[in-house]
């Protein structure tokens, strides 16, 4: 009997717990996924002179191409859904991180391997746009979509702001 | 014998690839990185020496000197490069991590002084990946 007893107080315990969860979900939860990819990639302006090229991106300009390990930051926000307590259910974010974004930028060349930056100069600025464009279609217009992109550790860049 | 590591980072181009083999060998071997369009990395480079500090400065090496070392023979020949094509020390070698960390060792020992020894190279190619070379 003690121990039933002891049983149906945690049942209780738990129940009081979960209702009290759902008084909060009226507020915004942001969620994260994180990413890396290894690509290699040059700035250059092919409107511009080499010397022009140079002197604005100095050593990005290398003809022979440099690379990064980016490191990709997927944050979605939004209120969780009232049936499961998820914002984004994260393994179906890191599906569709996997099959827009890695599938097409990891180990490739950003200049020369993709369609998405054969016309557009491969900044850091750019690639965040490109993410987003990408991800933006396949994710719930409810919820808010923000990258951030690290190209090294200590330069990275967000968008939308 | 006291051990002073510096730390710096390049930013590269590569590929893993041997000449040597067609490229489905290259691809069933490398994969991903024998991408014939290159890939890149920011590499996270750690150089060790080791010694005795010296009596009048307690220094075991000027840190500058060892600075100004691995900029002129490591950095400024790797950082924004395509290790295959740009770079006179890894030309006709795989540019794997493994072969970049022995060949920064080579790059830097001759120039350090008799009572200063290099200890290791050690590289990261990313943030879980990292070789040692402790020049044997």
């Amino acid at each position: 009997m003690y121990s039933s007893s002891v049983r149906r107080n945690r049942c209780g315990d738990m129940h009081r717990s979960w209702t009290m969860n759902l008084d909060f979900m009226a507020n915004k939860v942001a969620v994260y996924r994180k990413e890396h990819f290894n690509a290699a990639h040059r700035l250059f302006n092919p409107l511009w002179t080499n010397e022009e090229n140079d002197r604005v991106f100095g050593l990005c300009n290398n003809p022979h191409y440099h690379g990064h390990n980016y490191d990709l930051v997927v944050k979605v926000t939004g209120e969780p859904d009232p049936q499961t307590g998820y914002v984004i259910d994260l393994k179906l974010l890191s599906d569709l991180v996997r099959d827009e974004v890695m599938v097409r930028f990891d180990h490739k060349n950003l200049n020369l391997d993709t369609v998405e930056f054969a016309n557009l100069n491969p900044t850091a600025e750019n690639i965040a746009i490109v993410i987003y464009g990408l991800l933006r279609p396949k994710i719930d217009a409810k919820l808010d979509l923000q990258i951030r992109l690290y190209e090294t550790e200590r330069n990275f860049v967000e968008y939308p702001v | 014998m006291v051990y002073l590591t510096r730390q710096e980072h390049f930013n590269a181009a590569h590929k893993l690839f041997n000449p040597k083999w067609s490229r489905e060998q290259n691809e069933a071997v490398f994969g991903v990185c024998a991408n014939e369009n290159w890939h890149g990395h920011n590499y996270d480079l750690f150089v060790t020496i080791k010694g005795e500090p010296h009596p009048d400065t307690g220094f075991l090496y000027d840190v500058k000197q060892l600075s100004k070392l691995i900029k002129t023979y490591v950095i400024d020949k790797l950082d924004h490069k395509n290790l295959n094509l740009d770079v006179d020390f890894m030309k006709d070698k795989m540019c794997s991590t493994e072969n970049l960390a022995i060949a920064i060792w080579q790059q830097l020992a001759p120039h350090l002084p008799a009572e200063v020894n290099l200890h290791c190279i050690k590289l990261y190619e990313t943030q879980r990946i990292y070789v040692e070379y402790f020049g044997e």
